[in-house]
């Protein structure tokens, strides 16, 4: 980890417009989780449904896309990165730094505000709020990691990323099933149900499986990221 | 002393060649590395600053390969072309970040020198995004410049610059140089380089093209064929008076003129003006036809 390297990119992530964004789904988050308490339509049905369908499967990634793309893709794109490179640091060093912010991003903006609904939701009841904060957790590590790497491989890191999360994850795992064993999205539900009670939360992979297959995609991808930053082409201007 | 190296060096991308076969040696003091756009010049320099693998041949400073190397980034300073820093910071946030990233002992005294250095402090608290290109420019070579390495690269540095930060930037690269650093930077315009540089590598179209002293360049360059457009009152008189005095090479007579190539520059110039006094022609236009930098390039790779 690098000190330096984090400061710089907390301040391009929070100074640019899209920080709006990384404030405004939680925000929504939180709202809706106020509205349905004061309603009373906070039973464990519905809460289920809010945690899962919001801040599981759209905030998350969403969030961890912002981020994951964030910490490294302007800087790619706009040539600052060579500010870093050309500086005795190994390339490892500087991956895992711009992972770290991405990830301490996520905690924020969609891990801390699915726990803060959870909360207003349930309160402590099944381990609701638990589970699904452990799961947008490992869930949000993954996601940074396969976005990390996206964002050094290709310059449509985002249109690749959004793919992902909504046609793949979204869309083809709706419709077959067989894809949602390969979505980052069921392995962190596996982990949710796992660590909550409720028999609301229901996944369709085996929690091993899914624990093995997280941390598999998130040492992987930081692995891929930082060995291809290793031999980075900075295209010139032109 | 640092001397970086480029032996057989190419690079290319898919089918096209960027750099071919390309070997020079930079020294202490500075070269200016020539040539028009699109000649390969950046590819170069960010093969020497080792954002590039050269797909053949190698790229050392004093001996150690660069390309992989991060440790090399303690000798060697980069200016990069693109205009943009890191614009939300501001000049002191920069250029202390960049200290610090190259964890020297005392970032804050290295920054505030490296600031004087490039005479930047009355603007130093101020956000790089609300900088004009020439305080850009120095706040990039004071990033580059903060940890005092022996080997300065700059890619087209004086690129968009007014006459007077032109003349700024040139009187602190001679400091540089004077220091006993190399300095090496990449430029399409002739008089800069000329202005600059004590030692010219000259490329065209990925090929080293010429490579040395900047006056026997210079004479390379004027002592080529040259072919000029005349138009006077008599066309066809002035042309055999040409052709029988020998200086040019060919006359072709057309719609829009003369079209003379001179073998011999100063010889012709000062000789038309006397043909056609002798002759009795009014010369009504003089101009010469190529004078565009790619021509005078392309002469020298076909010599």
């Amino acid at each position: 980890m690098n000190a330096t390297i984090a400061y710089i990119t907390f301040r391009g992530m929070l100074g640019r417009r899209r920080a709006l964004l990384l404030f405004m789904l939680p925000a929504v988050l939180l709202l809706l989780a106020v509205a349905l308490r004061i309603t009373g339509n906070n039973d464990l049905n519905i809460s289920t449904i809010v945690l899962q369908r919001f801040a599981l499967t759209t905030l998350l990634p969403l969030l961890a896309l912002i981020a994951g793309t964030g910490v490294i893709a302007p800087e790619i794109d706009d040539g600052q990165i060579m500010y870093i490179l050309t500086k005795p640091i190994p390339r490892p060093v500087i991956l895992l730094t711009k992972l770290a912010v991405a990830i301490a991003l996520v905690v924020a903006f969609a891990v801390v505000p699915t726990l803060v609904a959870g909360l207003i939701l349930t309160g402590g009841t099944a381990g609701l709020a638990a589970g699904f904060t452990v799961g947008t957790l490992v869930g949000g590590v993954a996601y940074c990691a396969v976005f990390v790497v996206l964002a050094v491989a290709s310059r449509n890191a985002v249109t690749i990323g959004l793919l992902y999360a909504l046609v793949w994850e979204t869309l083809i795992g709706n419709f077959a099933p067989g894809a949602r064993s390969l979505s980052i999205q069921q392995w962190s539900l596996s982990v949710t149900d796992a660590v909550s009670s409720a028999s609301t939360v229901t996944s369709e992979v085996a929690f091993g499986l899914a624990a093995v297959l997280l941390v598999v995609v998130s040492v992987l991808g930081a692995t891929l990221a930082a060995v291809r930053l290793r031999t980075l082409s900075v295209a010139s201007a032109e | 002393m640092s001397v970086l190296e480029l032996h057989q060096v190419s690079r290319w991308y898919g089918n096209v060649v960027a750099v071919n076969g390309i070997s020079m040696t930079v020294g202490p003091g500075v070269t200016g590395l020539l040539g028009p756009n699109g000649a390969g010049k950046s590819t170069v320099i960010h093969m020497m600053g080792g954002f590039l693998a050269p797909s053949s041949g190698g790229v050392t400073l004093d001996g150690a390969r660069i390309w992989k190397n991060p440790d090399v980034y303690r000798h060697i300073g980069l200016v990069p072309e693109r205009e943009s820093a890191y614009d939300f910071l501001t000049g002191w946030q920069f250029t202390l970040a960049m200290a610090k990233l190259h964890k020297l002992p005392q970032p804050g005294a290295a920054a505030q020198r490296a600031l004087a250095l490039v005479e930047m402090e009355p603007a130093k608290d101020r956000v790089i995004g609300t900088y004009s290109k020439g305080m850009k420019q120095r706040i990039k070579m004071a990033s580059a410049l903060v940890h005092d390495p022996p080997v300065l690269l700059l890619d087209e540095p004086f690129n968009g610059m007014d006459p007077r930060q032109r003349l700024q930037l040139m009187d602190l690269i001679r400091r540089m140089a004077a220091e006993g650093r190399t300095v090496l930077f990449s430029s399409h315009i002739l008089e800069e380089v000329e202005r600059l540089a004590s030692h010219i590598e000259v490329m065209v179209a990925g090929r080293h093209a010429a490579s040395g002293d900047f006056r026997a360049i210079r004479r390379l360059m004027t002592d080529r064929p040259h072919v000029f457009i005349v138009r006077s009152a008599d066309d066809r008189r002035l042309a055999s008076a040409i052709i029988a005095d020998g200086s040019a090479r060919s006359v072709q007579l057309s719609e829009g003129g003369l079209r003379v190539e001179a073998v011999d520059f100063r010889r012709f110039t000062w000789l038309l003006p006397q043909l056609a006094h002798k002759e009795n022609v009014r010369l009504w236009e003089v101009s010469p036809a190529d004078e565009s930098l790619e021509s005078v390039f392309s002469y020298l790779v076909a010599s």
